[in-house]
């Protein structure tokens, strides 16, 4: 019998969603090795009867929190999909203010009864969702590489271990042959981002913002010595380049205060 | 008219980008409510753009929506570009409206051909359709993978753009991709023929509802606007895009994370039938051609025919980007080069038509190229308010119809729409309090 999948989403673009349909006539062959029983952006259909639940977005609020654990009951294995369901993604930028500025800022002209116990606006810091609930495998990126989500899907049918890399970007960015972004006086993640991407960005004369996070274990000093040699400064890079990386600038922070 | 009670409550409606609920009630044949509602979580974009340098924004504002990010971020360079006095060259702006159409068909056959065909056909999705209706799929997919590719030559890649950059781009395509590109638009016209009259033969499945509202949209004297022009009402005639806080009116309703608008009625609508509405007498001479033989003129108020408008639209991307690379190919294309420019403090506002209608961007840049200030208005919370009074007037035609019936007609209406929600509840004014 095929594996039943259902998909999800919580706070997101549903940009990586997006790249399943993208996945043009392969998505064919997507549905021939497995079962998809609920796809909300996609299908009227719904069951809660699944073995694979596919989960896109950040937990911002509660009511968030409730339906993933819900979900998280109901599936044998949970992915998270994307950059948003793995880190936070941009979001996760929320987290530099307290919340209330923000809805202050957003919402600051509603009549206070209309916002106040309304769950709808309870918003949170920006979770992952293994902040919430145990996660069984991880697609990164934003968006989402189409390729490694049928190799993940693929290896999770067949009970394997999915296929996410633990090299640098830059490995990728040299196989391709590209001028380093370095000698052209950018300042690019790629040599302590996560690879999978094929190095997309750099490959087209933009930065690499390590939106798939970084590898396991960073060359901290190596990309140093790389910047040093550039003339840059890593605090300063460390400042700029939050656009994916808020995660690890709060757990770095976490990790120093204890 | 019916005695009967109804309780329709649609929790997180189904083939449509973002969470909304639905709900309907009626006793004793008498709706006492009727409503639209929209949970989607609120992501407060305008909040954490704060700080963010110039050279980035267009990338963190892509990634308000995953269907529209090209058009995001065009608004984006726009206004930062506006913003600093950045130039563009012809060649640009000629690259980024091929890119903008290459979106815009993307956007609108997703939607027709994979969100609202089952409806058409009777099916929950499109997954059953993959058997009762091979040769339409392949079809509808065909054009899916056109246009993403197309996105994929411009942009590097289908969603959340890279190249694009302010003052041009990072990177271009070739002379021979871009002639590539132009067969492969050619042939893909028969395609886009074959689906626009499956949609024909089948028109008669979309309810034919009309209610008088107003339409905005971009317009312009030299084409059917999508990358520029100045904002256009049916009832209040042109407006400059600096008075666009005055045309979308917004307030905070207790049952929507999403703003609502209003111009000179109690609500308007944005998106392909407005832009047809305003602009049908610029639209290439084929996609004319097929607005005759669906007898769809301006202006229409049925918004069921939001779903014709966008399938003509496709037509008009394909043969209007067929124009646009032969225009680059005669003159011969420039390599990049590196736009000339200081970074400066400043205010700009970008406004650019997307998919479901027409999109501001507005930044206030500090000396350094930091942004201090954004308002993003999106064309979905334009039109959440019309949704509403839409669904209002059309509720009580359907009372006398099985549940389920109605059910599936209230869903139609707001599906018709092609909500983006995830991007609507992005949106909101920020304010600094003093």
């Amino acid at each position: 019998m095929k594996p039943r999948v259902a998909f999800f989403d919580f706070a997101s673009c549903e940009g990586c969603q997006l790249q399943i349909a993208n996945l043009e006539e392969a998505v064919i062959d997507v549905t021939k090795l497995v079962d998809i029983v609920s796809f909300r952006e996609v299908m009227k259909e719904h069951s809660d009867e699944y073995d694979f639940a596919v989960v896109e977005g950040s937990i911002m609020r509660p009511m968030d929190e409730e339906r993933l654990k819900t979900i998280r009951n109901h599936a044998k294995i949970l992915v998270a999909l994307g950059a948003c369901a793995c880190t936070g993604c941009v979001q996760r930028m929320l987290n530099q203010w307290p919340i209330s500025e923000s809805t202050d800022l957003v919402y600051g002209d509603a009549d206070a009864q209309d916002i106040e116990n309304n769950p709808y606006f309870d918003n949170f810091p920006t979770k992952a969702l293994d902040e919430v609930v145990p996660v069984d495998a991880y697609i990164p990126g934003c968006p989402i590489d189409r390729d490694e989500f049928c190799r993940v899907l693929a290896a999770l049918v067949q009970g394997k271990k999915p296929p996410v890399p633990d090299y640098p970007v830059c490995v990728e960015c040299k196989k391709k042959e590209n001028v380093c972004l370095f000698e052209l006086g950018k300042v690019c993640m790629g040599p302590i981002a996560r690879a999978g991407c094929g190095a997309i960005c750099p490959s087209h004369g933009s930065e690499c913002e390590a939106c798939r996070g970084f590898v396991d274990h960073p060359e901290e000093e190596a990309f140093t010595e790389v910047l040093e040699k550039y003339g840059i400064d890593i605090e300063g890079i460390m400042q700029r380049k939050t656009m994916f990386t808020h995660r690890y600038i709060e757990e770095k922070k976490d990790g120093d205060e204890q | 008219m019916s005695n009967k009670d109804v309780n329709i409550a649609v929790h997180h409606l189904t083939r449509v980008e973002g969470h909304g609920n639905i709900i309907f009630n009626a006793k004793d044949g008498v709706i006492e409510d009727v409503q639209w509602q929209v949970s989607e979580a609120p992501r407060m974009f305008e909040s954490f753009v704060r700080g963010r340098p110039y050279m980035q924004m267009s990338h963190v504002t892509s990634r308000i929506c995953g269907i529209c990010s090209i058009g995001h971020a065009l608004a984006s360079l726009k206004a930062t570009e506006a913003a600093m006095d950045i130039p563009v060259t012809e060649q640009t702006v000629q690259l980024r409206k091929i890119a903008l159409h290459a979106e815009n068909m993307q956007s609108h056959i997703l939607h027709v051909g994979y969100l609202v065909a089952p409806d058409l056909f009777g099916a929950g999705s499109v997954f059953p359709m993959i058997e009762t209706h091979t040769d339409a799929v392949l079809n509808i997919i065909q054009l899916h993978r056109l246009a993403n590719e197309m996105s994929d030559l411009l942009c590097g890649r289908t969603t959340h753009p890279i190249t694009l950059m302010p003052g041009g781009f990072t990177q271009i395509p070739t002379e021979s991709q871009l002639a590539n590109l132009r067969t492969r638009l050619e042939h893909i016209l028969p395609v886009c023929d074959d689906v626009l009259q499956l949609v024909l033969d089948n028109a008669h499945a979309l309810p034919d509802f009309s209610r008088e509202t107003e339409y905005i949209a971009l317009v312009s004297n030299s084409e059917y606007a999508l990358y520029d022009g100045i904002i256009g009402s049916t009832d209040t005639g042109q407006h400059p895009v600096e008075e666009y806080e005055s045309i979308a009116n917004e307030y905070i309703v207790p049952y929507s994370t999403a703003k609502f608008a209003r111009h000179a009625r109690e609500s308007y609508m944005v998106g392909a039938l407005a832009r047809f509405n305003l602009n049908s007498e610029k639209l290439m001479p084929q996609a004319q051609k097929w607005a005759d033989k669906f007898g769809l003129k301006a202006i229409n108020y049925n918004p069921f025919m939001n779903n014709v408008a966008q399938l003509l639209e496709y037509h008009h991307s394909v043969t209007d980007s067929i124009r646009l690379i032969d225009a680059i190919l005669d003159t011969g294309l420039h390599p990049v080069s590196a736009p000339s420019y200081t970074v400066k403090a400043g205010r700009g506002i970008g406004a650019v038509e997307v998919p479901r209608g027409i999109l501001f961007h507005d930044y206030t840049y500090n000396e350094q190229g930091i942004c201090t200030h954004a308002n993003l208005i999106i064309p979905t919370n334009q039109n959440h308010c019309n949704i509403n009074k839409d669904m209002q007037a059309f509720a009580p035609t359907l009372l006398n119809k099985p549940e389920k019936e109605i059910e599936l007609n209230l869903e139609m209406l707001v599906r018709a729409y092609d909500p983006c929600i995830s991007c609507s509840a992005h949106y909101l004014t920020v304010k600094f309090k003093s």
